[in-house]
């Protein structure tokens, strides 16, 4: 469940070599946790910016290991304002402590965006000489004395739905922020609590695991973590099966699913405890962990994406349907519908550029694609 | 003695960012200030987006309790849809809403308020067998010998105070906390049975939901609720008991306004009527609900709209130099009256009216075991009795309402969404009575609000100067301590604040804090 299958083999193989964050963290990791407490416990600062509080909440329905046993043997939770006992300035003490005594081993975890606009005063904790103490001069001063910064939840990943078009705060997500340090990013709304369980073991086992472009964990969110790929109603695309209503059985591209570009493996995994998952309820994935959720201003979360063409099936603009009936009937060797799926998920790609173009994206959104161009 | 002043800044465990700030003279509060320090603004994000949309993303104002402002968002498109859910639709919405009672009603008592009564150091005494209170313990007691400084967190540290001495006790609570971890989680698994996912399910839409209904999901979900329903009556209720009886002063501590709303909930039937039943007392006189006396007020609050407005007419303009304003938060009122909504608003309006006699059986054994009036109700602990009593009869009623469900028939009733209409939507949370109201035009949301539990409990000085219940609820409350304020936290988290849902208060012209909902 935390690792992935390839990760155990290169871990038992003593090869993380190829791991370069792995190896620059690792050693230092491992004593700052070790003389924190003598038992390798990781020290962890949970900070709630323009939060719902629907990540620390998934956070505890963690099932195995429970989240008792997360707390004794897996972290030292320090602050977290969702569960502990401390209220007001001594709770705030904390940190000042754990900045000024434990600088440099601690890791501070993130959950919501962090407001820009108005001095940051949209969200505050705190006060100093009266003045309310922002989330992000907290962030910021947290984010300098830690070891590494991890952002759970799509608002402190990619903004979420506080930075939706207009962002009427300036919400931005944590690694907007936090500077020279590095950001793994947990995106989802919310995260599995295994994704967020299973990256802190790996931190403080193994240190900080492999990332992909967008700082996302490749083991919860790499390329073959595609919904569409793993679905369990893939059959149902396949032979052209889709359900028309909601209730209905069969694929539910035709009520708006994004599973073709969303990445995560609760396909596979399931949701809490692994008794359904989004698309297995019958309720169309609509793309939680992805930076263009929720979308911008005159989208639909349930907007059907858009045909796409499949490579071997000339002059065929195939919406989903046809897709579906043209593998079903197998006519095509070496097509995948796979690969329909990426052709669909690129035109996605392209149909949602220029409607953020024509709506206004929003600017977080903009600046990870040029990221992703570089 | 000189007035002291009193901030506890971040309050915590409650949801969200909440500050509460106290005048203390001779060991009283008389004078407070609840400031909600965070603002999204939802209502504007949720402008001109497919009404398709409000589902989903209302429930993301939350994520203690997506699923009532899920239920708030498809009543209201039900609602300007014209569309009515099949029953299997209607009960499995209920279900799940039932099932996110059970889970935040647990989750407030153990993992929220209990730390303010039971003394979580009695584990370092614990001389039985249990494995998972003897791993605690050593776990605490080795940090404590080797003198590391965070040792027991997230638990310590804490504000020293009168905290419950019984060793039984405290000792049945922790082991209870820890327990109840598992079962509220078991709580979201039957929520994610029928909803897909929790927080924040997958399958509410106008007309019914999209879950499709096979046996083995009735199944699974009544097998959990048998085992949680034996969790509720065996340990959450003595619990609840053995702590109320240890502190009778809570029982005249934390009254508040003293007048309660409640819009009633969880649809039994197809022509309006419901298993939580509506009403307001007020003034010591019931009278039915009706939603056009709902207004919000804005001359506190940083908003450059017009106050008294409904809901629907009202407007999210932020105006943060409005002159005289002092918080983010609307002042909802009924009918110009200040009321607390949340189970004890439930428990007191379902009493009067005598609607529902397991409740009323229920409530007047507890008083006659406990030796307390019913007034005694309105109080600090009256909150923690009601919540834990009314969890007891949904939890069973549940149960009937799974037995009903049938898998052959649809859960969903085709909609075709309006060009232009309006909705409103009224339901309870498990923190109290929340409304959601919608605007369509063009196909698109043109208005949307939410009126939350927490705006009704936490809101600020209305256009008349009235104070909103938090605030009355503190006033004359004893302060033993000033370094140690335990009493603010126990009063506040009666209430079980939700500020990711609402809140921001000022004191005189200056400026405390920014906080609203939604």
């Amino acid at each position: 469940m935390l690792i992935s299958r390839k990760r155990f083999l290169q871990i038992s193989a003593g090869s993380i070599a190829g791991i370069a964050l792995s190896n620059l963290w690792l050693p230092k990791l491992l004593s700052a946790s070790n003389a924190k407490n003598g038992k390798g416990r990781l020290p962890i600062i949970w900070f709630q910016a323009q939060a719902c509080s629907g990540c620390p909440v998934s956070f505890i329905d963690t099932e195995y290991p429970g989240v008792d046993e997360v707390l004794i043997e897996v972290i030292t939770l320090e602050f977290n304002p969702v569960i502990m006992g401390a209220a007001g300035d001594q709770a705030l003490g904390v940190i000042d402590r754990m900045i000024t005594e434990e600088s440099g081993k601690y890791i501070l975890v993130v959950d919501g965006s962090i407001p820009l606009e108005e001095d940051g005063l949209y969200c505050a904790v705190g006060e100093k000489d009266e003045k309310p103490i922002t989330a992000l001069e907290w962030i910021n001063k947290i984010a300098v004395n830690a070891l590494a910064v991890v952002a759970v939840g799509t608002c402190a990943t990619w903004g979420g739905i506080p930075a939706a078009p207009p962002n009427p705060t300036g919400a931005v997500p944590a690694s907007k922020v936090v500077k020279d340090k590095p950001v793994i990013n947990i995106p989802g709304c919310p995260p599995h609590p295994d994704w967020m369980v299973g990256t802190l073991v790996n931190v403080l086992k193994y240190g900080i695991p492999e990332l992909d472009s967008l700082g996302r964990p490749i083991m919860f969110f790499g390329p073959e973590k595609l919904i569409h790929d793993n679905c369990e109603l893939r059959q149902y695309f396949d032979t052209g099966i889709f359900a028309k209503d909601f209730g209905d059985k069969g694929c539910l591209y035709e009520l708006g699913c994004k599973g073709p570009v969303a990445h995560c493996d609760v396909s596979t995994r399931g949701w809490n405890s692994g008794v359904s998952w989004c698309n297995r309820s019958g309720g169309p994935c609509i793309g939680c962990t992805e930076p263009f959720f929720p979308g911008g201003t005159g989208s639909g979360l349930y907007e059907k994406l858009p045909g796409a063409e499949v490579p071997g099936l000339e002059k065929i603009n195939a919406s989903a349907n046809t897709i579906g009936i043209a593998l079903g009937g197998a006519v095509v060797a070496g097509i995948g519908a796979h690969a329909a799926a990426r052709m669909i998920a690129t035109k996605y790609r392209q149909y949602k550029d220029e409607k953020n173009r024509e709506k206004g994206t929003p600017y977080i959104l903009k600046e990870k694609e040029e990221e992703e161009d570089k | 003695m000189a007035k002291q002043v009193v901030i506890v800044d971040p309050l915590t465990r409650i949801e969200g960012h909440l500050k509460i700030k106290v005048e203390v003279e001779n060991g009283v509060v008389t004078d407070a200030f609840s400031s909600g320090e965070m603002f999204r603004g939802w209502e504007i994000i949720l402008k001109d987006r497919s009404p398709l949309d409000a589902p989903p993303i209302a429930q993301r104002i939350c994520g203690v309790c997506p699923m009532p402002h899920g239920t708030g968002a498809i009543l209201a498109l039900d609602d300007a849809f014209d569309v009515k859910p099949p029953a299997n639709g209607r009960i499995i919405r209920n279900l799940m809403l039932g099932a996110e009672f059970i889970h935040s009603h647990l989750l407030h008592f153990y993992h929220l308020s209990a730390l303010d009564f039971v003394d979580i150091t009695a584990v370092l005494n614990y001389k039985g067998m249990d494995p998972k209170l003897n791993k605690i313990k050593d776990w605490v007691k080795a940090d404590l010998d080797a003198k590391v400084a965070s040792a027991g967190a997230p638990f310590l540290p804490r504000y020293e105070g009168d905290y419950i001495q019984d060793a039984d006790v405290n000792l049945q609570a922790i082991s209870n906390y820890i327990k109840a971890l598992e079962v509220r989680r078991k709580a979201h698994e039957m929520l994610a049975i029928f909803g897909g996912k929790i927080p924040h399910c997958q399958t509410l839409f106008p007309g019914g939901v999209a879950t499709i209904l096979d046996l083995d999901k009735i199944v699974a979900f009544r097998s959990r609720l048998s085992e949680i329903r034996a969790f509720i009556d065996n340990q959450y209720i003595p619990d609840v008991v053995a702590v109320a009886s240890l502190y009778p002063s809570y029982f005249k501590i934390g009254r508040g306004a003293g007048n309660f709303l409640s819009y009633g909930g969880f649809p039994i039937d197809d022509s309006g009527n419901q298993y939580y039943t509506s009403g307001v007392y007020a003034d010591g006189n019931i009278s039915e609900f009706d939603a056009k006396y709902v207004a919000e007020f804005v001359k506190y609050s940083k908003y450059s709209s017009g106050s008294g407005l409904y809901p629907l007419d009202g407007e999210t303009t932020p105006d943060a130099k409005k002159s005289g304003a002092y918080s983010w938060l609307k002042a909802p009122r009924y009918n110009g009256k200040v009321v607390e909504v949340g189970p004890l608003a439930r428990a007191i309006i379902t009493y009067i009216k005598g609607t529902d006699p397991d409740l009323k059986n229920l409530l007047d054994s507890a008083l006659t075991m406990l030796g307390l009036e019913p007034e005694d109700l309105i109080s600090t602990m009256g909150r923690h009795a009601a919540r834990a009593l009314e969890l007891k009869l949904l939890a069973d009623k549940m149960d009937e309402w799974a037995d009903e469900l049938d898998p052959g028939k649809p859960v969903h009733t085709k909609f075709k969404i309006p060009m232009k209409s309006d909705g409103m939507g009224l339901t309870e949370a498990s923190r109290g009575s929340l409304g959601h109201w919608i605007s369509i035009d063009n196909w698109r949301i043109e208005n949307y609000q939410a009126v939350v539990p927490t705006t009704w409990n936490g809101g600020p000085r209305d256009d008349s100067g009235n104070m909103g219940p938090y605030e009355q609820a503190l006033i004359g409350a004893p302060i033993a301590d000033v370094n140690n304020p335990i009493e603010v936290g126990r009063i506040i988290r009666s209430f079980d604040p939700c500020l990711a849902c609402a809140v921001h208060i000022m004191e005189g012209d200056r400026e405390i804090l920014k906080f609203r909902v939604c």
